[in-house]
């Protein structure tokens, strides 16, 4: 039974910033399976093709039979706690600063036996679910949970550090004009975030949707234009040290490839909007959400981003658009990379063509703008690093992994 | 007990056993140890270094060097060289191997030594770089290191057979008055029951006292033909028999017994004596339950009598069960590989007469055991050896 956590006091600004510290990195390639399902909230086990028996740790070749065919598949997550146990002084600065700290041996009932993270309803002798996440060193760690649902199951310590969840954390949306952008500060508010501002581009001209956000409880209109570094800094200048989570919903969506424009005149329009407005916003935010990645119950968690799912793969209707796209992809990455001292995770959404008005012409299925808002929560709550929403962004990802050649002539057309 | 089809020992002996004191923290390198302990091999057997023709090391903290990096940074032209990273079952593996080779006269004379040095963050490397497995599935969890993985053993192991702290603490009490006759042994002061009972929890149910604490020192032995050894007038030390396995029981869902409970009945056939015979025991003390695990698999009392059998027996070095007579781990310290050494080394002492202060009465028969390399979720490695001094 877990004590709902408390809302954090004003932070005291004469005190010293905590610097994040950071679990154990290092980790074989093959264990990076792990890894690759832990981001997407699956829980997979290295299973052998040849006898079927499922092992762990990672191995390069089945204890049972020798074959080197071990493929990372979905696993039952059910299993048994043998043992548990609590670390009080452990060696490393990360565990020792949050010791005591609660692990456990789980046997599957697949097989394998699990060192895991414990949640701390889970009940020696007793069944446990079993999830991959990701730590605060972007690296796979199994985590066990109680079977049912406990009382605030969701503020236990240990897995707040496995999560970016929204309760009690303040949050900057950067574009209120969107139907996106006003169903995600709607969404996060009611998660439980303390403050959501939503960025706005001169708010004092009026725009659809204006109601669900000023004068509402929570959610704080501030003046925000991703593409004008000026108007960046100084927001962040104001409320830079108190942004625990970005929500970076930046869109500027144009069809149309390269022969059928002329010039360059739009897609420097896409790239202001959505490359160099991430580089802007990175810029700005980035090394404040860096430095407090462990500043307490409302420390700097995630940056999330929601970018097309044809930035994995081109579709020339939408040509430049989904280049500017994959640009954010591949900047995305840098920006993991960089928040990684700070513990801050970068989330991406991949979403296929949105119900809004620049898709106008496209056929269904359309992705509603509160499906990406839950989404952005859900992943949040749940420490994921990628997510695709709706039908169209799940059947790219599929086709991608089955024949990109494939994709790119069928998206051809 | 099963008759053994393996070769008997005829002829091999073990002498000059060397140590050389532990200190908590060492600024020297692993070399450095090493370079000490062969140094006071050829001193006490009165040989000169280019008599040793064979080599066997054990270090966690040897950095790039293996052992035969060590032959030309000593200056030894060996024709026989081994290293091994068994941690806990280092001494007994090295023994086995090394007392083949003389036998076999692939060398005459052959060094086994261990030595780790103990720099202020040595532990911590070696606990974040101990194998893949920890790397990838046990240390990211908490970072307990050994203390966590051993915890949880002991708390199954506890609960399965309803042993108490108090029947563990048993263990680290009587060593570390065996410790108070070590003038070496880096704990000093007298350990009551109620100070084993009241120490800080480090890893629940491992409380202080449960620990070993890692030092700097070294190790060290000759195994030789016992001809070599008459020849040089060394006193020698017979070895009548070895077991050693690895990954045993891996069906267990949690280790509750070493890999010693497959081999124990060889190990005794092939020495030809029994449990009651043995004048001394130095079992590996890494953590006391797994001391406790030990009496068991090796012979002493059954599975889940071991609470049981710490209770009705002494275990200090006047006691009727003479168990790790010089402190062990638990009081000596744990100088890394060298702690796989450590109860063999002073077992061969014992049998010699040595020991000096901690010298148990006419003991001319003794067992040790050694246990290594928590690779995942249990140690993989385990060994034991029976042998004879010269009065028996």
């Amino acid at each position: 039974m877990i004590d709902p956590i408390k809302p954090p006091r004003r932070k005291n600004p004469l005190l010293r910033t905590r610097l994040p510290a950071l679990p154990p990195r290092p980790r074989s390639r093959t264990s990076h399976g792990f890894t690759r399902a832990a981001a997407e909230g699956r829980f997979v086990l290295q299973r052998c093709e040849a006898c079927g028996c499922f092992a762990y740790p990672a191995r390069e070749a089945c204890p049972s039979c020798l074959f080197d065919g071990l493929t990372f598949v979905e696993a039952p997550r059910r299993g048994m706690l043998l043992a548990e146990t609590t670390a009080r002084v452990p060696s490393d600065v990360y565990f020792r600063e949050r010791a005591p700290w609660r692990i456990g041996l789980v046997k599957m009932d697949c097989g394998p036996t699990i060192v895991a993270h414990l949640h701390a309803d889970c009940v020696e002798g007793a069944a446990v679910r079993m999830s991959l996440q990701l730590d605060k060193s972007g690296q796979a760690v199994a985590f066990a949970h109680p079977e049912g649902e406990t009382a605030n199951m969701a503020d236990d310590k240990q897995w707040r550090e496995m999560t970016a969840d929204p309760k009690f954390r303040r949050v900057l949306v950067t574009n209120g004009r969107s139907v996106i952008g006003q169903e995600a500060a709607v969404a996060l508010r009611a998660a439980g975030a303390k403050t959501v501002f939503v960025g706005v581009a001169e708010p004092w001209r009026p725009f659809a949707g204006e109601n669900l956000l000023r004068g509402q409880d929570g959610i704080e209109i501030v003046t925000l234009d991703a593409a004008d570094e000026k108007v960046v800094a100084d927001l962040a200048a104001d409320i830079g040290g108190k942004v625990d989570i970005l929500v970076n919903t930046t869109e500027y969506v144009r069809p149309g490839g390269l022969l059928d424009r002329r010039g360059t005149s739009i897609a420097r329009d896409e790239i202001d909007q959505a490359y160099l407005g991430f580089i802007n916003l990175a810029q700005a935010f980035g090394p404040a959400m860096r430095m407090r990645g462990a500043d307490g119950i409302n420390s700097s968690a995630a940056w999330v981003n929601i970018l097309s799912v044809y930035a994995l793969a081109n579709w020339p209707a939408f040509g430049a658009y989904s280049a500017s796209q994959a640009a954010c992809l591949s900047l995305s990455h840098s920006l993991r990379a960089e928040l990684r001292p700070g513990g801050v995770r970068v989330m991406n959404l991949f979403t296929g063509p949105v119900d809004t008005e620049w898709f106008q012409t496209v056929p269904p299925p359309k992705v509603a703008p509160r499906a990406i808002a839950q989404a952005i929560v859900s992943g949040l709550k749940g420490g994921l690093e990628e997510m695709y929403v709706g039908d169209v962004a799940e059947e790219i990802r599929q086709r991608l992994a089955a024949n990109p050649k494939a994709l790119e002539r069928e998206l051809d057309r | 007990m099963t008759n053994s089809l393996r070769a008997p020992y005829d002829g091999v002996v073990i002498a000059a056993p060397v140590t050389i004191p532990y200190v908590r923290y060492s600024i020297e390198s692993a070399q450095w140890w090493i370079g000490r302990a062969l140094s006071a091999l050829v001193a006490q057997a009165g040989i000169k270094a280019s008599d040793i023709d064979g080599m066997c090391v054990s270090s966690f903290t040897m950095g790039t060097d293996s052992g035969v990096g060590l032959t030309q940074h000593f200056g030894l032209c060996v024709r026989w060289l081994d290293t091994i990273p068994l941690g806990g079952a280092s001494a007994i593996a090295g023994l086995r191997k090394a007392a083949r080779a003389v036998q076999a006269r692939d060398a005459d004379i052959v060094a086994c030594i261990a030595g780790d040095t103990n720099h202020v963050d040595s532990f911590r490397l070696t606990l974040e770089n101990f194998s893949r497995f920890n790397q990838d599935a046990v240390y990211p969890y908490g970072a307990g290191g050994a203390n966590s993985s051993f915890a949880l053993i002991a708390r199954n192991y506890m609960r399965t057979f309803g042993v108490t702290r108090e029947d563990v603490g048993r263990i680290a009490v009587a060593q570390r008055t065996n410790a108070l006759c070590n003038p070496h042994a880096l704990m000093k002061t007298p350990l009551t029951m109620e100070q084993y009972l009241a120490a800080r929890p480090i890893s629940d149910p491992i409380h202080l006292f449960d620990c070993v604490m890692p030092c700097a020192g070294a190790e060290a032995f000759l195994v030789m033909r016992e001809e070599t050894a008459t020849s040089l007038a060394l006193p020698a030390v017979r070895l009548l028999s070895t077991i050693e396995r690895h990954n045993a029981f891996a069906d267990d869902p949690m280790q509750v017994r070493g890999g010693w409970a497959m081999d124990v009945g060889e190990l005794y056939a092939m020495a030809g004596v029994k449990p009651d015979d043995l004048d001394v025991v130095q079992t590996y003390d890494d953590y006391p339950v797994i001391t406790m695990m030990q009496f068991e698999d090796l012979g002493f009392c059954r599975k889940g009598e071991g609470a049981a059998f710490v209770r009705q027996h002494d275990l200090t070095i006047d006691g009727d069960f003479p168990h790790n007579t010089s402190g062990g781990q638990l009081s000596v310290g744990q100088a890394g590989a060298a702690g796989a050494y450590l109860g063999l080394v002073e077992g061969l002492r014992q049998v010699l007469g040595t020991a000096g202060p901690t010298q148990v009465g006419n003991a001319s028969l003794a067992l040790a055991s050694g246990f290594g390399m928590i690779n995942y979720d249990r140690g993989l490695a385990s060994g034991a050896a029976i042998f004879a001094g010269p009065s028996r």
